[in-house]
């Protein structure tokens, strides 16, 4: 958990916290998005295995956009995808993708999420990822 | 699920059987100061002789969704109805003071912002009632963005045809490869919405996509 200093604006430290794919597994939409807001919303960053759907992707941003102004000194998340879309030959994306199937969801790939008062930035580029924080 | 695949289905007979009485909503979508309204601006003044919304340095300035509707774009001989759709930027984040810098008062930054967060549901919310989506983004900045990722997805998963532009060639900075590169499965058209640069190309390129649906 994220210590708060004297000053709102100012972190003293901050936890990460993995959430292994088969923590959200079963759950439905809903329950995963509530799941991943509160750690989030505990000042944490998120570091999940796998991805959310490209519908629960924009349904979690909209969600965090009906937070902010009503939950104190929240200022929305950072978000990145990594992996998971790399140059595989044909039998890998064949073999990935029954994976994928048995699993029902892509564990090949690794989330990150945090709030935005901790990260400022996650930058990325098809070779390297960075997290940037705030001071 | 299930209801948006007969939904989809429906609406695909449907704009066939109707497809000439029909206009075709175009979708403008991407990050924040992107220029999707100068694009959508700048199609509607060259067909209608009015603009959609305002333009501003200023991030967000669009912060609810803005139409022009029966916009006869025409092009080589042909022509297609649209309704012009220009979508607030979709972001993952807004600080009222982000906007300070601008010299806006913190009254008017708090306000901006409150705005800002609603456009963003209210795009996305949108998502689902798009024909055809032209996705803004900007040429000089980087694309690996997960935003553009995101909307991309469920464009795709929506079987909506996507065109993705990478705008402000003009500016120095502007790197229309990488934009390529980071999308290899789209076709990139790089424009400049303010100079008016290849715009040719980009409705030839609605046209085709148009024609899908």
């Amino acid at each position: 958990m994220a210590k708060k200093s004297d000053n709102p604006k100012k972190i003293n430290g901050f936890s990460m916290q993995f959430l292994p794919y088969s923590e959200i597994q079963y759950l439905n939409s809903n329950e995963r998005i509530k799941k991943i807001l509160n750690i989030v919303l505990g000042n944490n960053i998120l570091i999940l295995q796998g991805k959310l759907k490209s519908e629960e992707e924009a349904r979690l941003i909209g969600d965090t956009m009906a937070m902010i102004g009503h939950v104190q000194g929240f200022k929305g998340i950072e978000l990145a995808v990594i992996g998971g879309n790399g140059d595989y030959s044909l039998m890998d994306k064949l073999k990935k993708g029954i994976a994928n199937i048995l699993i029902k969801g892509d564990i090949g790939s690794i989330t990150i999420i945090g709030p935005a008062t901790i990260v400022k930035e996650i930058k990325r580029n098809p070779k390297k990822i960075e997290l940037l924080l705030n001071k | 699920m299930e209801i948006k695949v007969f939904k989809n289905f429906f609406k695909k007979v449907f704009s066939g059987i109707f497809r000439n009485k029909k206009e075709i909503k175009l979708g403008f979508y991407g990050p924040p100061n992107a220029g999707k309204t100068s694009l959508a601006n700048r199609i509607c003044k060259d067909f209608t002789g009015e603009e959609i919304g305002n333009v501003s340095k200023i991030p967000h300035e669009t912060r609810s969704v803005q139409f022009k509707e029966k916009v006869e774009i025409k092009y080589k001989g042909k022509s297609m109805q649209f309704k012009m759709i220009d979508t607030p930027g979709i972001a993952t984040k807004i600080d009222y003071e982000d906007f300070l810098k601008y010299n806006l008062s913190k009254k008017e930054a708090k306000t901006r912002a409150k705005e800002a967060t609603q456009g963003i549901v209210e795009s996305i919310k949108w998502l689902d009632d798009m024909d055809v989506v032209v996705i803004v983004l900007d040429a000089s900045e980087n694309p690996y963005n997960q935003v553009n990722i995101t909307i991309i997805g469920n464009l795709v998963a929506r079987k909506i045809p996507v065109l993705i532009v990478a705008n402000k060639i003009d500016l120095r900075k502007a790197d229309v490869k990488k934009i390529e590169a980071a999308f290899p499965e789209y076709e990139v058209i790089g424009i400049s919405a303010r100079n008016g640069t290849n715009l040719e190309e980009f409705y030839e390129s609605v046209f085709k996509l148009s024609k899908k649906i």
